[in-house]
């Protein structure tokens, strides 16, 4: 297959950027996405120019560190697979393809096409624990859990943390994110005794970070690599209403 | 001979002992002394996390953009835990066993005993934290037997236990990030261990964003950066995974140990062509109903629907009667390998051997087959673009795990004072095979259980006092780190990185991979140092040292494969028995089987650093078996 790409170069977070155009042939349609820009790259670095910088690691769509918006869409054409996962097979010869890196306030761009997501830790640490140290807990057959909560909060659990959500939305809001964490331990016992200070806490570091309001597009959960539902964002504006209602510091 | 400390006392009681033995930090000074964490996979997390409840003052690093996405993350099977929920017999000793035998007797009786031990706690550990195993209808946990285990000891939550283990310790990190006991460098490359007097004291880092060298001093390090897998170039491990860290420490006085022990994962997606840049793992679980054959003839041209049953050869059903398809990891890579090199392998690259389901979907019905394993058919699918339902499975043996690294002893301490390992990281555990479900096992257990209570015996010895990042050792290791990297950004050579990565797992591949020869591993060690030689002249590494640099970071990575590539020869060639999945051709048995000599290689083979260009030296821990008979490994 031969292509063109337009890809976005942004040499740092201070830098303007811009797309630049490449051409690359001989690309099998069994090579991943992440090999074609390998190849690309192969190539650049051997004229002596600077290769796309882009974040990967696994390349089996779990760590959730790879995050290109190709042809407007993040992790690409495919439905329910991150970009490491999308085979050339799903483009033709001939095709121009566009890639970005993903377009929020929260997630400044570092280089090319890769952005700062650590705003999705500081998320976790406002409240995404059990606050449990290690030792001194119950056998784990003490706490009997119904198959069917348990494999609820498995899938809001299921979340990589790649941000796509909050790339496909137009308000960039990232409560696609937050509320698979929020749902996965207010499902459990577990979470049951911090439930309410950490819907609030989390929901108030989200806005801190500059993410957006969601305005129930649905738009993350349609982009989302693991399908996260979009019953999680219900769950977690009841979760929120319940603690404020409640809330001593309400 | 090197000390291992193991305690004195009965296999069973002697964690219990030594746990009273060792030394307490009084809580109150816990703060007074801070600890280096390098890796936030589930060995470094979980230590980070546990330190900082203890009070220790914690800097935990990793060179991702976040500490979830360590490369424990894409573990999917399960995790092991002598727990006994099915009432099957399971019990610590039978962990144990199960252990030292899978690792075909070539690990540490009184740790792999400990780490049966505190398996059960592990698993309390996380589901306190909220992890959601799976369950049973009656809401208890299930489990499943993995990797040919007699018993079901194994622990999990769908195909993405690593997912979910390392949420929950990183869970277990953020919140100590945000209680300021944990300070967390996302996006830092360590470079260098610091030493002074021979004790470890600090790191030398590098901020991948902006290039900066950094120094950073702490009463102890502690190493949990993961295996070195991809020193073949083509792993599952993830990209990033590397030696670096190990390396560093290692040539500053830590003893690598058994760096040849390494596991060749038998059920992968091959390779489909040059352009492929890793390779993924299909679970082992498939094996309980996927048939592995080759075609009878050399060449054959047919689809392997069209090859009649009597014209199919199922080497494994047919070699090995009793096990059949469920051999162990080790012996169904070899036999993959036989039989491509006799010219049966099938696909494009005739690298394959097919692993069928007919028979099972005859037998059980398709939807038995999709509710078992429908997530790995449509990963299979997704990448190879064939549907597994109509069509045999190919898959090819790919390196997985290493079971060598830092030589630590009981207390995970390595040579080096004040510096730890822990994780795939260190040799501990898995001797020269690692079973199914054991390296998450292992993590926890380090990180949760042991290291927190091992390291506090040393911290209780030394002083509050913290050495300066002025000190000239601190300025040495800056000064070292940043040589390096312009020498490899000065050469300006005309051959990529990546050319000499791949160039460097082709050698280790044919020479020191599923199986070895003296004559080969000769010839290999001379094409290494050549590879090396040229590296240094011909590589081209774009770019500056001070900004975010993709292609620095991957040389410099490489550069110390090129080394470790060396050594794993050296060890490989001073084994001469075949064990695990170490297998010299020379030492089988009339039946082809890999041959022991416990008379005189039941030791561990620790290799001490000598200066650069220098033979390494060989120090030897002797293993000894009070508790188990050594048997030879049969599965006819
Ligand atoms: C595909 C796959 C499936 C597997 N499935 C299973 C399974 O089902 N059961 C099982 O028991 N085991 C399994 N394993 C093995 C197991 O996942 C690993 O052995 C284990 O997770 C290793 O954990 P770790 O914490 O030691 O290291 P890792 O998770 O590799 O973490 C290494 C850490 O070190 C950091 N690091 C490395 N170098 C540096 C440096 N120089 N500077 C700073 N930071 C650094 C990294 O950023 C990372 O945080 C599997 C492995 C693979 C590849
Ligand atoms: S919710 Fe989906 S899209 Fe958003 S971070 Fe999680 S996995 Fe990615
Ligand atoms: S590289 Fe890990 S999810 Fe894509």
């Amino acid at each position: 297959m031969k292509l063109k790409l337009k890809i976005w170069r942004q040499k740092n977070t201070q830098d303007k950027g811009n797309f630049k155009a490449y051409d690359v042939d001989d690309i099998s349609p069994d090579m991943s996405f992440l090999e074609m820009i390998d190849v690309l790259n192969e190539q650049l670095e051997t004229k002596g120019e600077e290769p796309v910088h882009f974040d990967h690691d696994c390349r089996e769509g779990i760590c959730g560190m790879c995050s290109m918006h190709i042809n407007g869409r993040p992790h690409g054409p495919q439905q329910g697979v991150t970009t490491c996962q999308l085979h050339m097979r799903s483009f033709s010869d001939g095709d121009t393809i566009t890639i970005e890196p993903w377009r929020a306030q929260g997630f400044p761009v570092l280089r090319d096409l890769m952005v700062d997501r650590s705003a999705f830790d500081r998320i976790i640490q406002a409240g995404g624990y059990v606050s449990v140290n290690t030792g001194g807990t119950p056998d784990a057959n003490e706490i009997p859990i119904p198959k069917s909560i348990a494999d609820e909060a498995f899938n809001a659990a299921t979340c990589i943390g790649c941000g796509a959500c909050v790339a496909a939305c137009k308000n960039a809001s990232a409560s696609l994110f937050v509320s698979a964490k929020i749902s996965q331990l207010a499902l459990l016992p577990q979470g049951q005794v911090e439930r309410k200070e950490r819907a609030e806490k989390m929901i108030a570091q989200m806005d801190a970070e500059g993410f957006g309001a969601c305005t129930n597009t649905g738009a993350c959960s349609a982009e989302c690599p693991k399908g996260i539902s979009l019953s999680n964002i219900a769950r977690m504006n009841r979760e929120f209403l319940t603690a404020k209602a409640s809330s001593d510091n309400a | 001979m090197l000390d291992s400390k193991v305690p004195e006392g009965p296999l069973s009681e002697k964690w219990t002992r030594h746990k009273f033995n060792v030394k307490l930090v009084n809580p109150a000074n816990k703060r007074k002394y801070d600890v280096i964490v390098v890796g936030t996979g589930l060995a470094g997390a979980s230590a980070s996390a546990t330190l900082a409840e203890l009070g220790y003052n914690v800097k935990a690093f990793c060179f991702q953009d976040s500490p979830r996405r360590a490369h424990s993350i894409a573990a999917q099977g399960g995790i092991n835990a002598a727990k006994n929920y099915q009432n099957d017999g399971d019990s610590i000793y039978r962990l144990f066993y199960d252990t030292i035998k899978g690792g075909d007797y070539r690990s540490r009786e009184a740790n792999v005993h400990r780490l049966a031990e505190v398996s059960v706690n592990i698993i309390d550990q996380c589901v306190a934290q909220g992890v959601p195993f799976a369950r049973e209808y009656g809401g208890l946990l299930a489990n499943r037997s993995f990797g040919g285990a007699q018993v079901s000891r194994t622990f999990y939550a769908r195909g993405q236990t690593g997912q979910q283990l390392l949420l929950g310790a990183y869970s277990a990190l953020s919140r100590q990030v945000a209680n300021g006991k944990v300070q967390m460098f996302p996006r830092t490359e360590m470079l260098d261990l610091v030493t002074v007097n021979g004790e470890a004291k600090g790191i030398v880092t590098r901020n991948l964003v902006t290039g900066k060298i950094e120094s950073h001093s702490a009463h102890a390090v502690v190493l949990a950066t993961g295996g070195y897998g991809n020193v073949f170039f083509l792993s599952t491990n993830a990209m990033g995974s590397n030696v670096t860290a190990a390396w560093r420490a290692h040539k500053k006085g830590a003893f690598f140990a058994n760096p040849s022990f390494t596991q060749i994962h038998p059920t992968c997606i091959p390779v489909s062509g040059d352009h492929q840049s890793k390779l993924t793992l299909m679970s082992e679980s498939l094996r309980n109903d996927g048939r592995v054959w080759v075609p009878k003839a050399k060449d054959e041209k047919r689809k392997p629907e069209d090859i009649p049953e009597d014209e199919r050869d199922y080497y494994l059903e047919r070699k090995y009667p009793a096990f059949g398809n469920l051999v162990p990891r080790d012996v169904a890579s070899r036999n993959a390998k036989y039989v491509c090199d006799e010219g049966r392998g099938v696909g494009a690259t005739k690298l394959a051997v097919y692993l069928d389901f007919a028979d099972a979907i005859r037998r059980d019905g398709r939807d038995t087959i999709e509710a078992k394993y429908g997530n790995l058919f449509d990963m299979y699918r997704q990448i190879t673009g064939e549907n597994p339902y109509e069509t045999p499975m190919k898959i090819f043996p790919a390196v997985h795990y290493t079971m060598g690294g830092l030589w630590v002893d009981y207390n995970l301490q390595t040579t080096v004072p004040g510096l730890y390992a822990t994780g795939e990281s260190n040799f501990s555990d898995h001797g020269a095979n690692r079973l199914g479900a054991s390296a998450l096992m292992q993590g926890l257990a380090d990180g949760y259980f042991v290291l927190p209570y091992t390291i506090g015996d040393y911290l209780a010895g030394s002083s509050y006092e913290k050495i300066s990042t002025d000190h000239e050792a601190f300025k040495e290791a800056e000064n070292n780190a940043k040589a390096h990297l312009d020498r490899l950004l000065n050469i300006n050579g005309t051959k990529t990185v990546d050319h000499y990565h791949r160039e460097l797992g082709k050698i280790m591949w044919d020479y020191c991979g599923m199986s070895r020869t003296e004559e080969g591993l000769k010839k290999a060690k001379n094409m290494v140092k050549e590879l090396r030689d040229e590296f240094w002249t011909n590589v081209k590494v774009i770019g500056t040292a001070d900004e975010l640099n993709l292609s620095l970071e991957k040389a410099n990575r490489v550069s110390d494969f090129l080394e470790l590539g060396e050594l794993m020869i050296d060890d490989a060639l001073m084994r001469n028995e075949s064990c695990g999945g170490h297998f010299r051709e020379e030492y089988q048995t009339p039946e082809g089987e890999a041959l022991r000599d416990d008379e005189n290689f039941a030791f561990v083979g620790a290799w001490e650093y000598q200066g650069p260009n220098n033979p390494e030296k060989l120090n030897k821990e002797e293993l000894k078996f009070e508790n188990v008979k050594l048997t030879q490994r049969s599965y006819k």
